[in-house]
C-alpha cells in the first residue's frame, strides 16, 4: 500500500500546487534557519581530536586564594598555571605524558632575499607535545627530551611556513633565522589545524596553529615573552625573573592519562601537591585544584559561546513556529479533502488507512521541505562566512551527517506538523460528509 | 440479509435532541430490491448510513448478513463494509483526481486483492456497466450518467452482498435516470440485493417492495408494487 499512498500523495500535492508550495517553503525556511545555526554549532562543538580526547586532561591550581581573587573564571580557578606550578608538574612526571607551553613569537628573517622579514607565531613547548596530540609530520620528527634539557636551538615548522619559505620541499636540517638566532629545522608538520585550537584557548578559540614550535626551556632561556594572556593577582607587570617566581598564570598545561585510574591517581596527587604548597607556606588557603577532562575544558573555556547557543535556540524556536504554520496549512488541506476521505471510508478504508495516507503525504512535504532546507542551509553558510574565523569557515560545511539531520528534522517536523491534521482527517465522519452532499 | 429491530438514532447537541430514527424495524431478504421512500428529513439517509455501517445507532439491534454489528470497532466495521456492501451515491462521489479504473480500484485496494485480481475485477465491472472504453477517463470527462455508471461499477467491483443506493438518479436527467434504473433492475435480476433510498414515487414503484418512512419511523410497506400496479391495484399494509 505504501506505493499506492505515495502515488496518491503526489497527486494530492499537485492538485493544489499553491498550498503545497506554501507548506514546502514554510518547512524549508524553518529547516534552513535551524540547520544553518546547528551546522555552525556542530563545527564549534566538534571534538578536534576524537581519537585521543578521552585521555587528555588539563590540571588547574588555585595559586591566588579566595581573598581578592581577580579571576574572571566562573569557579575562580584560572585556566593557566604559574611557571612555578607548571615546572613542578613537569618535573614530577606523574602522567603518562605532560606538556607545558605558551604562545610566543619571533621576527623571522627568510633566507630568500625576495621575502621580507615577518612576525612568526610560535609555541614554546615540550617534546611530548607532538606525541600527546598526534601531530602529523610531513618531514622529519619532533625533538626529544635531550633537546628539551639541552635547550637546543631546534624547531618544528608548520606545513604552511615550509611552503612559504622552502616551496614545500623537505627543509629538515636547514636553518631559519629567528630573532637573529639560527635554529635548525628538525621537523615539518603536515597540515594540522585543530578546530577549536584546543591546546591554547586563551586568546582565540578558532585561531590558526603556530608556525614555529621550539623547546620550552629554550624559550625561557631566551626570555621570550608570552604572546598570550599573562594574568597576575596584583595586576603589576613583573620583570622576567619576577614573572618566573610570581603567581602570575600564563602557561597552558596538559596531561595524558590513558586510564580512569590514572586520572583518579593524578587528581589525588594534584590535590596533594596543592596541600604541600599550603604546608610550605606558599599558599595560605586550602588546596583548590581541578583536573578537567577534555569536554569539560572546552565548556569551561566557552568555546561555544552563550550567544551561539542562544542563536540555536532562537532558530529552533523559529522552526517550531514554521511547524505550527505548516500544521495550519495541512489542516486546511486535509479538511478540504473531507469529502474524498468520507468516500474512502465508505468504500472500506479504516482510520489507520486514512492516517497512513495522510502521514505519507506529510512525509513527502517533509522531504521536499528538507531538500529546500538543505539548499537554504548552504546559502546561509555562505552568507555567514564573513562573520566566522578562517579556521571555522573551513570546517563549517554541510557534511553527510548534516544532510541526514536536515532530512530527518524536516520529516520529523512535517510529520509532527501533520499529526493533528491527520488525526482530524481520520476522524472525518463519512456519514456526515455523504449527507452533506 | 439486512435486519434492523427497534432501532433508534438520536443526535444530541447541548440544546437539542433530534430523533432521526425511532423504533425502526426492517427486514430485507437476500435478492430483494427494496425502495425506501419518504419526505425530506424523514430519516431515509440516516437509515442508509446506519445500514452501510457508516454511522452507529443509539439503541436497538442490527444484523447484516447474519452478523450482529453492535459494538464492532472501526476496523471490523470497515472490513465488513468493504466486503459486504457497495455504495451508490446521489452525487456519484467519484474521486476527481483518479481515473475511472482507479476509482473502481479503491475498494479493491482496501480489500487487499492482488494486482492481477484487481485488474480482472475492474475490467469485469466496467464491462458490466458499459464503460470499459472509458477506463482511463477522469470523472470530469464523463457525463452525469456515465459518472453514475462508474460509481455503480465501483460498488460492484468487490462483489458485495448488498447494494445501498442513495437517490441514485437524483442528479440525472430523465433519459440517464432511466438507463441507471434499468442497470439496477438488471443487477437485481442477476441476484443482487438492493436497497434504494428515493423520494421519487415513480422510481419507488419499480422496486420489489417499498418501505415508506415518516419522522424516522416505517409507516407502511407496499408489497410488490410493480406487480400490483400492473394489476391496477395497490395493497398497503400498516407496519
Amino acid at each position: 500500500m505504501f506505493r499506492y499512498y505515495l502515488g496518491l500523495a503526489l497527486r494530492s500535492l499537485r492538485r493544489n500546487i499553491v498550498l503545497t508550495v506554501l507548506m514546502v517553503v514554510t518547512i524549508g525556511v524553518g529547516i534552513g534557519a535551524s540547520m544553518t545555526t546547528l551546522t555552525v554549532f556542530r563545527a564549534m562543538d566538534a571534538d578536534p581530536i576524537p581519537q585521543k580526547s578521552a585521555q587528555l586532561f588539563a590540571p588547574q591550581i588555585d595559586s591566588w586564594g579566595p581573598t581578592d581573587n581577580p579571576s574572571e573564571m566562573e569557579d575562580k580557578l584560572e585556566d593557566q598555571l604559574s611557571y612555578i606550578d607548571a615546572m613542578a608538574l613537569m618535573h614530577a612526571q606523574r602522567a603518562h605524558r605532560q606538556v607545558a607551553g605558551y604562545a610566543t613569537g619571533f621576527a623571522l628573517t627568510p633566507e630568500n632575499p625576495e621575502l621580507k622579514p615577518f612576525k612568526a607565531d610560535a609555541r614554546a613547548t615540550f617534546s611530548e607535545f607532538f606525541a600527546m596530540f598526534d601531530v602529523p609530520f610531513r618531514y622529519g620528527r619532533g625533538w626529544g627530551s635531550d633537546e628539551d634539557l639541552a635547550r637546543a636551538p631546534v624547531v618544528v615548522i608548520s606545513d604552511e611556513l615550509n611552503q612559504k619559505l622552502f616551496g614545500g620541499a623537505d627543509s629538515v636540517g636547514r636553518s631559519i633565522n629567528l630573532d637573529d638566532q639560527e635554529y635548525r629545522i628538525i621537523g615539518v608538520m603536515a597540515p594540522w589545524e585543530p578546530v577549536p585550537r584546543f591546546y591554547d584557548l586563551t586568546t582565540e578559540n578558532f585561531a590558526k596553529t603556530a608556525q614555529v614550535f621550539l623547546p620550552f626551556n629554550r624559550a625561557i632561556e631566551r626570555q621570550m615573552r608570552s604572546w598570550g594572556y599573562t594574568n597576575c593577582a596584583d595586576r603589576s607587570e613583573p620583570n622576567w625573573q619576577r614573572l618566573l617566581d610570581s603567581s602570575c598564570v600564563w602557561i597552558q598545561f596538559w596531561v595524558e592519562l590513558p586510564t580512569a585510574k590514572a586520572a583518579e591517581d593524578y587528581r589525588l596527587w594534584l590535590d596533594d601537591y596543592a596541600r604541600e604548597q599550603q604546608r610550605s607556606g606558599r599558599f595560605s588557603w586550602p588546596a583548590y585544584t581541578k583536573l578537567r577532562d577534555f569536554k569539560s575544558w572546552l565548556r569551561n573555556e566557552h568555546v561555544v559561546s552563550h550567544e551561539t547557543r542562544l542563536l540555536v535556540l532562537v532558530a529552533f524556536s523559529f522552526l517550531l513556529v514554521c511547524v505550527l504554520n505548516a500544521t495550519g496549512l495541512m489542516l486546511a488541506k486535509f479538511m478540504g479533502r473531507s469529502a474524498d476521505i468520507g468516500v474512502r471510508r465508505a468504500l472500506g478504508a479504516n482510520r489507520r488507512a486514512i492516517l497512513a495516507q495522510c502521514l505519507i503525504e506529510a512525509g513527502v512535504v517533509g522531504l521536499a521541505g528538507g531538500l529546500l532546507g538543505i539548499v537554504l542551509t548552504v546559502l546561509g553558510l555562505i552568507g555567514l562566512r564573513g562573520a566566522l574565523s578562517e579556521q571555522l569557515v573551513q570546517v563549517t560545511s554541510l557534511d553527510l551527517t548534516g544532510v541526514g539531520i536536515a532530512f530527518a528534522l524536516a520529516i520529523i517536523a512535517t510529520i509532527g506538523a501533520g499529526l493533528y491534521p491527520t488525526w482530524r482527517a481520520s476522524r472525518v465522519q463519512p456519514a456526515w460528509q455523504l449527507k452533506a452532499q | 440479509m439486512l435486519e434492523m429491530s427497534h432501532l433508534s438514532k438520536v443526535y444530541r447537541t447541548e440544546v437539542v435532541e433530534t430523533h432521526a430514527l425511532r423504533d425502526f424495524s426492517i427486514h430485507v431478504r437476500e435478492g430483494e430490491f427494496v425502495a425506501v421512500s419518504g419526505p425530506s428529513g424523514s430519516g431515509k439517509t440516516t437509515f442508509l448510513t446506519i445500514a452501510g455501517l457508516l454511522e452507529e445507532f443509539t439503541s436497538g439491534a442490527y444484523r447484516l448478513d447474519g452478523v450482529d454489528v453492535q459494538g464492532m470497532n472501526d476496523d471490523a466495521r470497515s472490513r465488513l463494509r468493504n466486503a459486504k456492501i457497495g455504495f451508490i451515491f446521489q452525487a456519484f462521489n467519484l474521486i476527481p483526481d483518479l481515473s475511472v479504473a482507479e476509482n473502481v480500484e479503491v475498494p479493491l485496494r482496501y480489500r487487499g486483492f492482488s494486482a492481477a485480481e484487481r485488474r480482472r475485477r475492474i475490467r469485469q465491472s466496467l464491462e458490466r456497466v458499459g464503460l470499459a472504453a472509458r477506463r482511463h477517463h477522469y470523472p470530469a470527462e464523463l457525463s452525469g450518467g456515465q459518472q453514475q455508471r462508474a460509481a455503480i461499477a465501483r460498488a460492484l467491483a468487490g462483489t458485495p452482498r448488498l447494494l445501498l443506493a442513495d437517490e441514485p438518479t437524483g442528479n440525472l436527467d430523465t433519459q440517464m435516470a432511466r438507463a441507471v434504473m434499468e442497470l439496477l433492475e438488471e443487477l437485481h435480476r442477476d441476484g443482487a440485493t438492493i436497497v434504494m433510498v428515493t423520494h421519487d414515487p415513480e422510481l419507488a414503484v419499480r422496486a420489489q417492495r417499498e418501505v415508506h418512512i415518516v419522522d424516522g419511523q416505517v409507516v407502511d410497506v407496499a408489497v410488490e408494487p410493480r406487480l400490483l400496479s400492473v394489476a391496477g391495484a395497490s395493497a398497503r399494509t400498516r407496519f
